[in-house]
Order: C-alpha cells, then sequence, then structure tokens
C-alpha cells in the first residue's frame, strides 16, 4: 500500500492534536488515544549524531571488506592439516577456525551495518495501514458460485453419472502403478529375521583376535565378543550378518547360575548371549561383572545373564537368546546350532 | 506509456522496470508491497531466524553435496586423517573425512550446515511458542499454522535422514533405532523394513536412499510450504500487540522499503554470521572420533539431536510390554511410544487452534495478539506442553543426566513414567494460577496507578505509598483485550414449555468453554465505573 492510502489522522503530523482531543471528549476512560506522537531520535536533530552513525555504518562494512579479504588469505595461507592451540577452545585446526572468523565477521559486520542504518538513519516514524476482511464481499461469493453452477452443469458432470463414475474409477486405480513400482524397493521379509550364521559345529571366533576360542581364553569376569567361524570384514553382506550373529560370551560358576536351560545350554560355566538388544536392536556392550548384569548403553535395558538373560529393567520387552555352545574334542567352543528364536528386536511375525 | 508522451528519456533503472512490468505486472505487486508496514516487535523476528537458517542450510547443502558420496560401498581408508588409515568404512564415511579434513573450508561448510539445522529446528520450535502463546494463530491464520507446523515435522525428518547419512557409528545407532521402531507396527512392520533398507539392515542401500529424501524430496516440500508461508504472512498482514493507534482493523509499523529491508535483510547476515561465527569456534557431530558403523558396535552416551530427544525418551521410559498370540507378536513396548504417542504429541499442536475456536465459537478475524496472562487456559495448555516435552527429553537424556548429577538411572526413569503424567497436570494448574495473579496485577494498576516508591507520612503518623495514575496509553493498552464469555447451552426446556433436545458434542462444547472461560479462569477487567468510583476522589491516594 502507498503512502497516499494512509489515513490523514494517521500521519505525525496531525497525531499531536489526535492524541490530545481523544481523551478530552470521550466518556470511557480506556479509550483509544490513538497513536502517540513520533519522538526524534538524536539522529533525527542532530547532523553531527547522524555522521557519526554514518561513520560508524560505513566502519562495519569496512571491517566486512577486511574480514573477507582476511577469510580469503587465510584460505591461501594456511595448510589444512594445520592444528594450533586456541584459549579457551583446545586444539583445533587453524584453518577451520580463521576461516569461520574471518567469514563471521564479514557477514555478521554487513547485518550490523544494515540494521545500525536502519534504526538510526532511517525514518523510524510509524505509519498505519488499514486490514480489509480476508474473505470475500457478499458479491462476489454470489458471482463465483453462480459461474460454478454454470460450468458444472456445462459439464454436465452432475447429469452423465456414467462418464463420472467411469472417471473416478480410473484415477482412482491409476496410482495403483506407482504403488507396484516399489515393489522392488526390497525383498519380501520371508524367514531372514529368523535365521543367523550361527550353525551346528561352528567355532566361536574372537572378534578381537580373530581366533577360535577356548574355554581357557575366557574367565570369570570378562566379556567377550565373538562371531561365527567363517565370516569375513571383506565379505559383501558382512553388516547385515554382524548385526544378528553377533555374540557376547561370559563366564559363570556353574551354581550361580540361576536357570536350568541355561545351564544345560552352557559349557564349563561359559554361557553365550546375543549381542543385539531385543528392544531395538543396539548391541549390548556394559557389563557388571558381580551381578552378571549387561546393560544397554542406548536405552538401559538391564538383562540378567545368570538367569536366562531376564530382562530386569528397561523398555525391552523380552529375555535376550541364548546360542547353545559346547566345548568340541579339540578344545575348542562350538555352537550346537543356530539360535532358537529369532535374534535382535521384536517384529510381528515372531511369535 | 505517459513516459513517452512527455518525451522524456526515462533513467535506465525505470527502462528496466518498464520492460519487467510489461511482462510480469511488477508495478502491480509493487504498489500492494514495496511500503507494505510490518509492525516491531522482538519476538517477530523468531521466524525470520527460521528463514535464514534454512536458506544458509540449502546454501551450505548444495556445496557438500559436490563433496559427499551417498554411497555404501565398503573401502578401506587411505585419507590423510592417520588413526583411521586402513579402517574399512563406507564411502560416504570417507567422502565425510575428506570433506573434515582435506577440502579446505570443508570442515567449516559442514559445521555452519549442521550447526544451521540445530538452530532452524531449534527457531521453529520457539517461533511456534511465540505464535501460540499470542494466539498469532486464530483465524485467519490456522492454516498458516499448519503449514509452519508440517515445516516443522519435516524439518525433524530431514535433520534426521541428513545426519544418518555420513554412515558413523551414533548416526547408524540411530537408524537401528528406527528400524527397530519400523519392525514393531504389527503386521505390515517387516515389509516396510525390507523396502526401506533394501534387504536386511543395515544392507548398502539406505544411505543413497536417505540421500535423495535429505537433498531433494523433503526441501522440495519444505520450499514449497515455506513461500506459501510467506505469501500468507503477506496477505494477512501481520499479527500486532494491542496498543495506542493499534486496533484489529490496522497495522502500525515501518514500511518494508526501506527500513524491514535493511533490518530483516540485515538480519540475515546477523544470523549467518554467528552460525559461521560458531562454526568456526564449537565442533559438531565429529565423526572421525566416533568412527564408521559397524551394527555389533555401540558407544555409550548415544544421543540423537536434540529435537528427536522426546522421541527417544519416549522409547526409553516405556515399559517393555510385548503380547504373544496366535503365533504373532504385538511390540506394545515400542509400537506404543514410536507409532502413536509420537504422532500424537506432534498432532496434538497441529488441531490446537481448531479445537480452540470450536471451543471459543468465536468466527472473527484477530489481528491483535493476546497477551500469554489474558488467556490463561491457552496459557497453561501451552505450558504443559512444553513441560510434557523437557520431561521426555530428560527421560531421553536419563543416562547423561545419572552421570553428571550422581543419580540413579532407575530413579529417573521411574521419575519420567511419572512425570509424564503428573507434570504436565502440575504445570497447568500453576500457570493458570500465576496468569490470573498478573491479570489481578494489572487491574490493580489499571484502577490504582502505578507504584510511585514515594513513602508519604500522614499527620497522625500513617505510612503510605503514593500511586500515580497511568497514561492514557497504558490504560487503554492494559483493557483492550477481550474477555470471551463461555458458552451456553440454552434452557432444557424452550417458551413452550417442551423438552429440547441437547446433543452430545453440544454437551462436550458448553463444558469445555466453562473450562476455558467460566468461573474462576479470568480476573474481571476494570470497567469504567469501576475506575470512574475509585479515581473521583474519595479513598484516593
Amino acid at each position: 500500500m502507498s503512502s497516499q492510502d494512509i489515513p490523514e489522522e494517521n500521519l505525525p503530523s496531525e497525531q499531536g492534536d489526535a492524541h490530545d482531543g481523544a481523551v478530552a471528549t470521550t466518556a470511557d476512560p480506556f479509550a483509544d488515544p490513538g497513536l502517540p506522537p513520533h519522538e526524534h531520535r538524536v539522529q533525527d536533530i542532530d547532523e553531527r549524531a547522524a555522521k557519526r552513525s554514518e561513520r560508524v555504518i560505513a566502519f562495519l562494512f569496512l571491517l566486512s571488506m577486511l574480514a573477507t579479504v582476511g577469510f580469503i588469505a587465510s584460505y591461501v595461507a594456511l595448510p589444512v592439516d594445520k592444528i594450533i592451540y586456541v584459549y579457551p577452545i583446545g586444539h583445533v585446526s587453524a584453518l577451520n577456525f580463521s576461516l569461520g572468523l574471518t567469514l563471521g565477521v564479514a557477514l555478521f559486520c554487513i547485518g550490523a551495518g544494515a540494521v545500525h542504518w536502519a534504526r538510526t538513519l532511517m525514518s523510524d516514524v510509524e505509519v498505519a495501514d488499514d486490514r480489509h476482511p480476508i474473505s470475500a464481499e457478499p458479491e462476489v461469493k454470489a458471482k463465483v458460485l453462480a459461474d460454478f453452477k454454470a460450468g458444472a452443469e456445462e459439464s454436465a458432470f452432475g447429469r452423465r453419472k456414467l462418464i463420472r463414475n467411469t472417471m473416478f474409477g480410473a484415477l482412482a486405480l491409476v496410482p495403483l502403478s506407482g504403488v507396484v513400482l516399489l515393489r522392488d524397493l526390497g525383498p519380501l521379509p520371508g524367514t531372514k529375521l529368523r535365521h543367523t550364521r550361527w550353525s551346528a559345529g561352528k567355532l566361536l571366533i574372537n572378534q578381537n583376535t580373530n581366533q577360535p576360542l577356548r574355554p581357557e581364553d575366557i574367565s570369570v569376569g570378562s566379556l567377550t565378543f565373538a562371531v561365527p567361524e567363517g565370516m569375513k570384514e571383506d565379505d559383501h553382506d558382512f553388516q547385515q550378518e554382524v548385526a544378528k550373529a553377533a555374540l557376547m560370551i561370559v563366564r559363570i560358576q556353574p551354581e550361580n547360575i540361576k536357570d536350568k536351560k541355561e545351564l544345560d545350554w552352557s559349557a564349563d560355566g561359559i554361557v553365550a548371549y546375543s549381542k543385539i538388544c531385543t528392544h531395538v536392536g543396539c548391541p549390548i556392550s556394559l557389563y557388571e561383572q558381580q551381578t552378571h548384569h549387561v546393560l544397554c548403553p542406548c536405552h538401559q535395558s538391564t538383562f540378567d545373564l545368570s538367569d536366562g538373560g531376564r530382562v530386569i529393567f528397561g523398555p525391552a520387552g523380552h529375555a535376550l537368546p541364548q546360542l547353545r555352545i559346547k566345548v568340541n574334542e579339540k578344545g575348542y567352543l562350538e555352537a550346537l546350532g543356530d539360535f532358537a528364536e529369532p535374534v535382535g528386536p521384536s517384529f510381528w511375525e515372531r511369535g | 506509456m505517459s513516459t513517452e508522451s512527455s518525451n522524456r528519456k526515462a533513467p535506465a533503472g525505470e527502462r528496466v522496470a518498464d520492460w519487467a512490468d510489461g511482462r510480469l505486472g511488477i508495478y502491480g505487486l509493487a504498489k500492494a508491497n514495496m511500503r507494505k508496514i510490518f509492525p516491531d516487535h522482538w519476538s517477530f523476528m523468531l521466524g525470520e531466524v527460521c528463514l535464514y537458517s534454512f536458506i544458509i542450510i540449502i546454501l551450505t547443502g548444495v556445496y557438500l553435496t559436490l563433496f559427499f558420496h551417498p554411497s555404501m560401498q565398503e573401502v578401506t581408508y587411505h585419507g590423510s586423517y592417520v588413526p583411521m588409515q586402513g579402517m574399512k568404512m563406507s564411502d560416504a564415511f570417507q567422502s565425510t573425512l575428506h570433506i573434515s579434513f582435506d577440502v579446505r573450508g570443508g570442515l567449516l561448510i559442514r559445521q555452519i550446515h549442521h550447526w544451521g539445522a540445530l538452530i532452524f529446528l531449534a527457531g521453529m520450535f520457539v517461533h511456534m511458542m511465540r505464535v501460540f502463546f499470542t494466539g498469532a494463530f486464530r483465524k485467519p491464520r490456522e492454516i498458516n499454522w499448519l503449514f509452519g507446523f508440517l515445516l516443522f515435522v519435516l524439518g525433524m525428518f530431514t535433520g534426521f535422514t541428513g545426519y544418518s547419512l555420513p554412515d558413523d557409528l551414533l548416526s547408524g545407532t540411530g537408524v537401528r533405532f528406527m528400524e527397530g521402531a519400523i519392525l514393531s507396527v504389527p503386521i505390515i512392520g517387516t515389509y516396510i523394513s525390507m523396502f526401506l533398507f533394501g534387504g536386511e539392515f543395515p544392507g548398502s542401500d539406505f544411505v543413497p536412499r536417505f540421500f535423495s529424501i535429505h537433498v531433494l524430496l523433503l526441501p522440495g516440500i519444505m520450499l514449497g510450504l515455506l513461500v506459501a508461508h510467506l505469501i500468507l504472512v503477506f496477505y494477512h498482514k501481520h499479527t500486532q500487540f494491542p496498543g495506542p493507534g493499534r486496533t484489529n482493523k490496522n497495522v502500525v509499523g515501518m514500511p518494508l522499503l526501506p527500513v524491514y529491508m535493511a533490518k530483516a535483510g540485515g538480519f540475515f547476515f546477523l544470523v549467518f554470521g554467528v552460525i559461521a561465527a560458531i562454526a568456526a569456534i564449537a565442533t559438531i557431530n565429529p565423526i572421525w572420533a566416533i568412527g564408521p558403523y559397524r551394527p555389533d558396535q555401540v558407544s555409550t552416551g548415544a544421543q540423537p539431536d536434540w529435537y528427536m530427544g522426546f522421541s527417544e525418551g519416549l522409547i526409553r521410559v516405556m515399559p517393555g510390554w510385548e503380547i504373544n498370540l496366535w503365533g504373532h507378536t504385538l511390540v506394545l513396548g515400542v509400537f506404543i511410544p514410536l507409532m502413536i504417542i509420537f504422532p500424537l504429541v506432534l498432532a496434538s499442536i497441529a488441531v490446537y487452534p481448531f479445537i480452540e475456536s470450536w471451543v471459543t465459537g468465536d468466527k472473527r478475524e484477530h489481528h491483535l495478539l493476546d497477551r500469554p496472562r489474558n488467556a490463561p487456559t491457552r496459557t497453561a495448555f501451552g505450558a504443559a506442553w512444553i513441560s510434557w516435552y523437557f520431561v521426555l527429553l530428560v527421560g531421553g537424556g536419563n543416562d547423561l543426566w545419572a552421570t553428571h548429577f550422581h543419580l540413579s538411572i532407575n530413579a529417573i526413569t521411574w521419575f519420567v513414567r511419572i512425570g509424564f503424567f503428573v507434570v504436565p497436570v502440575l504445570v497447568f494448574i500453576a500457570t493458570r494460577r500465576i496468569c490470573l495473579g498478573l491479570q489481578r496485577r494489572d487491574r490493580d494498576k489499571v484502577l490504582h496507578g502505578r507504584e510511585s516508591g514515594i513513602i508519604k507520612r500522614l499527620p497522625h503518623g500513617e505510612f503510605v505509598e503514593v500511586h500515580e495514575p497511568l497514561s492514557q496509553e497504558q490504560l487503554h493498552t492494559l483493557t483492550a483485550h477481550d474477555q470471551p464469555k463461555p458458552l451456553e447451552a440454552g434452557p432444557e426446556v424452550d417458551e413452550n414449555g417442551v423438552e429440547r433436545k441437547i446433543g452430545r458434542t453440544t454437551k462436550l462444547r458448553v463444558k469445555l468453554s466453562k473450562g476455558f472461560y467460566g468461573e474462576g479462569t479470568q480476573i474481571p477487567k476494570p470497567t469504567a465505573e469501576e475506575y470512574e468510583e475509585i479515581t473521583s476522589g474519595h479513598g484516593h491516594h
């Protein structure tokens, strides 16, 4: 809206009078006194102050230019791997630090200059603009409705129902092609989530040493991670296989194992449990030696490894699956089969 | 053209404008908008912070796509970051290391991008609070509230898909979390998971897929919504606080050209400058310290970015309910918090304007903002929602609370479980009372004037404080707000003695309306009579 549309009484020159008049003539003590008179800033009346503002703004813009030069200079001069010590941040990349600060100053000074300009030198006279109702006038609405009616009648949309219904049918069906095309985003789940790489006779390989584990490698109070024999980090499917097969092994005095099945599935007090939390699948990695509790660091589900991997705290819904193991004739730990139940988070088909 | 008839050669700028006007009609647009009035208040710039950080994210994001490889191809690292040489990692992780250590300024742009995202989300959160607590979402702006809400929700998911791209150990844990949540969906959960990851988790597809969602799909939708949001701001004209000369029918402030052009344009540079400086001095998401993702590894203290924290809280404190029936598993412990409560928490924000307008039966346009105290029930709802959100943030960081404050993690979890239900109620009650207290204070101020701090001793020894009457401006400002009356259901029997049927929804509506505006929910604002009575002389000091 241009300034011509502003009501007369809101122009600054009129405001002083309106201000005094409104109070005197009204009976309502809370009546709107109208816009307060404009108060001049020091820059409006003192040309020296205005000049000072001008110099400040120009200085800020100049500083911005210098900072941009600094930015380019540091880009050219500083090696990308130079580390410097900056108090109190610590050791940082010299290039990142100088580029960021010079860029920050270059940008900030443009902003500060513009805002200072607007606040001190541009007019700060408040003006009022009228609002208009958002909804249309009744005549406009009547015209639109009439137009729509005419258009709808001309199309015979309501009269020829066969056309309408078949069109709806066609429009409803055509997106199905798009849905069908999404089918090849991935395979069907099948029983993929039920099986892991473990099977009868597979040795337990220590993840740190890549050597088969013997019972004597595992001492009471330690937590050992293992994968099935034959898995290599170079395998193309290593990530999704290790996401299911990861195993943690602890040793518990057999008399401290409370669960009978757990004792049956252990070997010399060595028990092997899935490392993948049954909540949403984080790898469990915190072990409390005295109590044989393990804690998932993501959501703090806590399982008791001396009692069938039972959940004792947190949001997990069921016990950790245990892997049945034995010591084979060569003295190595080996699996007696796959996990008896799916590992990791629950899903609808799990049962 | 009139300029030709006057035989004057127009200046070059005008000739360019004429050319454009002949094709685009820019003079008509400029007539309506060039001197458009914008009211001034510090809280109105919160939305600007969001707009500018969005632009900054787009600019820096385009730069990052020049160097980032959205690929999960396994490679062995041989780059310049010595501690990771020889390690196996995905190409995505390797290229992120390359951006951070080999591309000059790459780390800076990466950090500006990530900091910008955090500030964008935080800005939207605070901007929405401003709009909520001042009632700026009322007619005619409900649809713009929905646009803003969608921007916030899409922003969360754009952020999530973005920080998952480097395929580092921390974000991979977050993606695993998401997979667990998807698996909990009854019947179709495993199918969605297989289709999303192109097979079993993690597979080798999710980084390229998240990449196109993150750089194309979601920002494209957001850009459209953002433009629509701004068009509506222009079309509705900005709201303003009540005050002398400010009515529901006008908008008082300064014109777009030049003042807002300079202030808003300048503010873009201020926001950009501050974010650049933050990126210079504060490291964010140091993936080189976290390492590449392996599904069998995790670090402690794993936290999502802050805006996902409340969903983390929901999942951490939910009891692990699981129902096994007829060979199927219903994973309530994951499904309820993430697939039911999470959308509900968000949807409650989206629908609030419609609930309030239904309860109040108010069909008028509102361009004057409420002071939060003058809408106690709304303010109390907002405060309760925020307290709920913060309780869940505590739950999402329960491990950090435990280690930093030496508390029991079990105790914190139980506090959040109980607080989830109790804290919002307490905050609701407390907020409403505080609002009423502030209303009382305003009323006293109007009727008795402001405390001047001058103590006067009366002849008989009594000390009194001199109150000074308020100016006309202040009197008007403090009494300009509406005090809606609760809806009435009408009499049970009509004038002929016939029983009227009152529907159940009407009854509910009347009841809610009483809860919003009935007795004890607002302090009656001073009337002219009360004011005359008190200021006319007797008992005045």
